[in-house]
């Protein structure tokens, strides 16, 4: 049985100092990727087919490539905040919530790197084909 | 990961006991209360109550007081002023979070079922423990706090506009309907202060003659005590004084990133 105070408790190590910075970048990331995601639907259908080599042709061009970066950047990023959210409500053991934090970075941060990679590779080397 | 078995005497055993209407009544409405007696050692049961309705007041509370009264002496519920402003009375009645002293029976479809206010320790029946709510409450020093010193002989003046600021605010009674009907204060209310503390915490940030607003927001700035509330607007939806926590939340949020953006 605990003997701690109560107010003690709600007091604990008290406030983090941070959480606003966050809240404030999911909120401009989600319009940020909402701006970009109509930009990229629109590009899709307004090409003439939606083969490899028109897509990857049209992906060379630095006005589609930079726009498509940004996006990737933009979506990774609202993937990290948003899913890290979700741990914070839902995993409350100390080393879990940890590991699954870091997991979501790691993650977020692979993908994403590999999403730019494939972006830059096909905006300076041209299709495969 | 989150809890899903749970403590010890949490499930509510099938067998209660029924007390029935007296013969001849004519309206009767049937009340199904949640019982839990720490004394005995057993798990909470549900107990029917049949209350002829001609005989009683039209609130939940005085078909509550009229159960303790002629029924069952052993039921357990707290209420005080009997007209929505002491908070006491805070409870569950058919899935829904209320004071049972405002709410009318005959807008409860149906079997009645009454239940403690969801996810709090129940010390016993329809009483659950408020230990941890008020430490929240003190935790915001709910008090006006200044810089510089009292007026002599005065008071501190605000005006008719900066007061008009606090309505919706100062009505709050601490009753936990919004708070424990919170999906964000079940999973976190060891941390999130949830809706009802952050709307009181609001009432101080709002008013003119405070000067700790800073210290104020930096005492809320925390990933769990203020932002794990997710706009999920259940508070909103059951306040007993039409209150609106998740507007106060949102302001305060609001004035965490105009400091500094």
């Amino acid at each position: 049985m605990s003997m701690e105070i109560p107010l003690g408790r709600v007091r604990g190590l008290g406030a983090a100092g941070e959480g606003a910075e966050h809240w404030w970048q999911e909120r401009l990331t989600s319009i940020a990727a909402f701006l970009l995601l109509v930009w990229l639907a629109v590009s899709l259908l307004r090409l003439p087919g939606l083969d490899h080599r028109t897509v990857a042709s049209w992906l060379a061009d630095p006005f589609a490539a930079v726009p498509m970066l940004l996006f990737v950047g933009v979506a990774f990023w609202h993937l990290k905040l948003g899913l890290q959210v979700v741990v914070e409500d839902y995993v409350h053991d100390d080393g879990s919530k940890l590991f699954w934090i870091l997991l979501i970075n790691f993650a977020s941060i692979l993908g994403a790197a590999f999403a730019l990679f494939a972006v830059l590779k096909i905006a300076f080397a041209g299709s495969a084909e | 990961m989150a809890e899903f078995t749970l403590p010890a005497n949490s499930k509510i055993k099938a067998k209660g006991r029924t007390h029935k209407a007296p013969a001849g009544a004519k309206r009767v409405k049937a009340f199904r209360i949640y019982r839990y007696d720490p004394d005995s050692g057993e798990n909470p049961r549900y107990d029917n109550f049949e209350v002829d309705l001609d005989e009683c007041g039209p609130m939940v509370l005085d078909a509550l007081i009229k159960i303790k009264s002629e029924q069952d002496p052993t039921l357990t519920f707290r209420r005080s002023c009997r007209e929505g402003i002491c908070g006491s009375c805070s409870m569950n009645m058919g899935g829904r979070n209320g004071l049972a002293c405002t709410t009318a029976i005959e807008d409860l479809k149906g079997e009645v079922r009454i239940t403690p206010l969801p996810h709090m320790d129940v010390i016993k029946d329809l009483v659950p423990d408020f230990t941890h709510f008020y430490a929240q409450y003190a935790s915001i020093e709910p008090w006006l706090k200044t810089a510089t010193p009292d007026p002599s002989g005065k008071e501190r003046l605000q005006s008719p506009e900066d007061r008009a600021k606090l309505d919706g605010l100062y009505e709050c009674i601490l009753c936990a309907c919004c708070s424990t009907s919170c999906p964000s204060y079940w999973w976190n209310s060891d941390k999130f202060l949830g809706p009802a503390i952050l709307l009181q915490a609001y009432r101080w940030l709002a008013d003119s003659r405070d000067e700790m607003t800073g210290e104020r927001l930096d005492q809320l700035e925390d990933p769990f005590r203020l932002y794990r509330c997710h706009t999920i607007m259940n508070c909103a939806n059951v306040c007993p004084k039409g209150l609106n926590p998740a507007k106060a939340i949102a302001e305060t949020k609001k004035l965490l990133v105009e400091r500094a953006v």
